[in-house]
């Protein structure tokens, strides 16, 4: 068929191959830096999608993981005796969790379901369809609704009415409609997001800080 | 954690403000070109984790510390949340109540670039504060390191 | 059909890995990749369903208005999803964050306990 669709297929399963090495290997150097040959998979696989502000944010924050965890585990790396034996069979992980990814992805899948909840095919996404625009109007406001159709989905409202040629009713201004759509029409996302990372950076900070107590080798305070 | 070689600290004085200035670059023109304050406030935080690496810990003491990653972090939140609050001039909590200007300049859209320009101090400071507190302090030994002995010398 | 689905299958199959290394492995290193696994794959499968075929003989086209007002009623009719783009960026952060509070405790478990094996600390019990 199209050339994206085999190369993005042969992008997946090198990255389904790398994560599968960086679980199973014995070594940990050599499993953190799978799971960095994985990242620069993702990287290009958004790269192919016409996603370019996702490419580069993946390519420097992979590079921070790595440069991270390289230096957690490169001087502890004599665990090896560790990664062998798993806490439960194998076996039947693998089972329950294939059962479950089948059923999920069959009901997602099947053409029986609801509308709403079926996953598209790939490269027809939800806002390709149009929907009649009377029924967009706000509950009990007819008078209210555009004419014509619309998208089915709001990323389909927002490249349409993202940007106007008049200042009257102007959308957000910005030609990347992706920073449009992430600090203007869901700014709030965005606040929550801050927030979480704020979080995330204050629980390291309090893991790591230096305890008041001292730490000498008779003292078992701590405990 | 000491610094690394001589060849590596001259290269370090060249690169590090091109990677800062490119990291400023694309938090600034987030609105135009791909990127933005997410995407650049990594990059920051790539290039000053690149600073502390090659000059060792010593310098990430004096003058890139702990307190001022603190503080950048908490700065760029409040300019974050005051765009949001000032929203509230526009009507309800976070309107973008800048005028457009024409597509494509650099003061155009509004808040945006303002907004963006919080997030990416915010991010940039965090994460390079978190980097800190990962890889650069060096731990004090405790009860921990005496029972990693123990393992190795029975297992 | 199952072509065009092919993708879908392959992003939960990463998915099943990634779980696979939480629940099933010792080491915390090893939980650490199953974690970041998981966020990649999490990502991928969003940015998945976004993508809109490109006409025929043109490459994918990005959601960034280059060519000033004449292009933007082009660029609605053939662009890909915009929405979740925006949510996964700040997605891949936010996975950076939570990968960096997971190593600390990762870091300060191995200061308590001298290992990274999750039975040993389970014995060794503090």
């Amino acid at each position: 068929m199209d050339p994206i669709l085999w190369i993005l297929l042969a992008l997946l399963g090198f990255m389904l191959i790398g994560s599968l090495i960086a679980i199973e290997t014995r070594d940990l150097l050599s499993s953190v830096i799978c799971v960095g040959a994985v990242g620069f998979g993702t990287s290009l696989v958004f790269l192919l999608l016409g996603a370019p502000d996702l490419a580069i944010t993946q390519v420097v924050v992979e590079i921070l993981v790595l440069v991270v965890l390289v230096r957690v585990v490169i001087t502890r790396r004599d665990e090896t005796h560790a990664t062998s034996r798993s806490t439960l069979p194998v076996g039947v992980v693998l089972l329950a969790l294939g059962v479950m990814a089948a059923v999920v992805f069959g009901v997602l899948a099947s053409r029986e379901a609801d509308e709403d909840l079926r996953l598209a095919p790939f490269g027809r996404p939800r806002m390709t369809r149009q929907v009649d625009a009377a029924a967009l109007a706000p509950a009990g406001r007819p008078d209210l609704a555009p004419a014509g159709t619309e998208p089915a989905s709001v990323g389909g409202a927002y490249l349409k009415h993202g940007l106007t040629a008049d200042e009257a009713s102007r959308g957000s201004g910005a030609a990347n409609y992706v920073m449009g759509v992430l600090l203007d029409y869901r700014a709030y996302d965005t606040l929550g997001e801050a927030t979480v990372i704020f979080v995330a950076v204050i629980g390291a900070y309090a893991v790591l800080r230096k305890v008041g107590r001292s730490r000498h080798a008779g003292n078992e305070s701590d405990r | 954690m000491q610094g690394m070689s001589p060849i590596v600290k001259n290269i370090t004085r060249l690169v590090a403000g091109f990677i800062v200035l490119f990291g400023a670059y694309i938090v600034l023109y987030g609105h135009v070109t791909p990127g933005g304050g997410f995407t650049g406030g990594v990059i920051l935080a790539g290039g000053l984790a690149l600073v502390v690496l090659a000059f060792g810990e010593a310098f990430a003491r004096n003058v890139l510390t702990h307190e001022v990653a603190k503080v950048a972090d908490s700065m760029g939140a409040l300019l974050f949340l005051l765009v949001a609050v000032l929203g509230f001039a526009g009507g309800v909590f976070f309107t973008n109540f800048l005028p457009a200007g024409t597509l494509g300049h650099l003061v155009s859209a509004g808040t945006i670039p303002i907004a963006n320009l919080g997030i990416g101090i915010k991010v940039g400071a965090g994460l390079f504060g978190a980097f800190l507190a990962l890889a650069a302090f060096r731990r004090t030994t405790g009860a921990g390191q005496e029972r990693a002995d123990v393992l190795q010398s029975h297992s | 059909m199952t072509l065009a689905m092919l993708p879908f299958m392959l992003a939960f199959l990463l998915l099943v890995a990634g779980l696979y290394a939480i629940v099933a492995k010792r080491n915390l290193i090893k939980v650490i990749v199953g974690i970041l696994v998981l966020d990649y794959a999490a990502n991928l499968l969003l940015v998945l369903m976004g993508y809109r075929t490109p006409p025929v003989g043109k490459a994918p086209v990005a959601p960034i208005l280059t060519g000033g007002w004449a292009q933007a009623e082009e660029l609605a009719a053939s662009a890909v999803d915009p929405v979740p783009q925006a949510l996964i960026l700040t997605s891949i952060v936010i996975g950076l964050s939570v990968t960096a509070l997971v190593v600390a405790l990762a870091v300060r478990l191995y200061e308590k306990y001298g290992t990274f094996d999750t039975e040993l600390m389970r014995n060794l019990k503090g």
